[in-house]
């Protein structure tokens, strides 16, 4: 008996929603300029760090302008495309999840594979243990 | 709410299906469309990355990227993707004040800067054909081309879209349907920008750290 009575509950809770207006925020000027500053800082610094070759370190330097990277994407996501939780009853931000956790497969996926085929298959090394 | 009261007192059969449709507005599904379709296209370019991840470093006695890339050229292309970004941000806030004319003038200002960053990359890919270093010439140039061009050709795409926005605006002016045509290219606009950040992060600076 309980079935009905959730889907029934269901349908009604989108309905709420749905009425509610189409669920996409516009931002306001205040939200795009403090994207736009952050943005700036954002792609300044790692250009900064790159060109001016101000870390000894390379890796560091690497490690560095790929967290700021990260960090942008994100501020362009808030400020831009204003995702939150809220827009589209939340299917927005779960498309966008699952988005992530694809690419984060294909990307660490396809460097892990590709690299060891690379180290293992050097034609050096296969003519080592033909002898 | 009645069905549900009715239901639990036992009194009528359970409905297992929605008994009223409910009404759709037009085009009220098309923002979550488009957002799932930018979301395939990131896939598409999450695969270009990762080609560019694994054939970036084979250079096949070729020039490597320090040889090739310009920072500052680079530095200044992602400046006005940016200030374009910004741009088409001021458009939105017109829009939803209703106001045609500074929609359009804001939509030009966002054009011109999209235009002035594929320049840059045209300037750019015609100078690297002209040394040589062609898609051809090696794994590490065939898959910055393939990366980059498609993003470069995203823009192309999105600058077509904004111009027939502007005539579309132009002549019908700021009515439902235009306006839910300027969010979807607002979003896909945004989106360039993010896949960009991922550019000239991991292709240009850390090509040149390399």
């Amino acid at each position: 008996m309980s079935a009905p009575i959730t889907h029934h509950e269901g349908a009604h809770h989108e309905d709420a929603h749905h009425h509610a207006g189409g669920g996409h925020s516009h931002g306001s000027l205040k939200s795009y300029l403090i994207g736009f500053l952050l943005s700036v800082v954002l792609t300044a610094i790692p250009f900064w760090l790159v060109m001016g070759d101000v870390l000894d370190s390379r890796q560091l330097t690497g490690f560095i302008i790929v967290g700021f990277a990260a960090v942008q994407i994100v501020v362009h996501i808030i400020f831009f495309l204003h995702m939150d939780t809220r827009s589209e009853q939340g299917w927005t931000m779960m498309a966008l999840i699952f988005t992530i956790i694809v690419v984060v497969i294909a990307l660490s996926g396809s460097l892990w594979v590709m690299y060891h085929l690379n180290a293992n298959t050097m034609p050096f090394h296969d003519m080592q243990q033909m002898r | 709410m009645s069905a549900t009261t009715r239901t639990m007192d036992g009194a009528e059969a359970p409905v297992f299906y929605l008994t009223e449709d409910h009404h759709h507005e037009e085009g009220s599904g098309t923002l979550l469309g488009f957002w799932l379709y930018l979301m395939s296209d990131c896939l598409i370019f999450a695969c270009l990355f990762a080609i560019y991840g694994v054939l970036g470093t084979s250079y096949a006695a070729g020039p490597a990227p320090k040889d090739l890339f310009d920072l500052p050229l680079v530095a200044v292309n992602t400046a006005m993707l940016l200030f374009s970004s910004i741009t088409y941000g001021f458009a939105m806030l017109e829009m939803v004040k209703s106001n045609g004319r500074a929609t359009l003038v804001w939509l030009g200002i966002t054009g011109l800067f999209g235009l002035a960053f594929l320049g840059i990359e045209l300037y750019e890919f015609h100078h690297l054909i002209h040394i040589g270093a062609t898609p051809q010439r090696s794994a590490f140039l065939s898959s910055f081309f393939t990366l980059v061009g498609t993003h470069g050709l995203h823009v192309t795409f999105g600058i077509i879209w904004l111009v027939t926005l502007m005539v579309q605006v132009g002549r019908f002016g700021l009515i439902e349907a235009n306006k839910r045509r300027l969010m979807c290219l607002s979003m896909f606009w945004h989106f360039l920008d993010v896949i960009w950040i991922g550019v000239f992060t991991f292709v240009y600076l850390l090509g040149v750290l390399r």
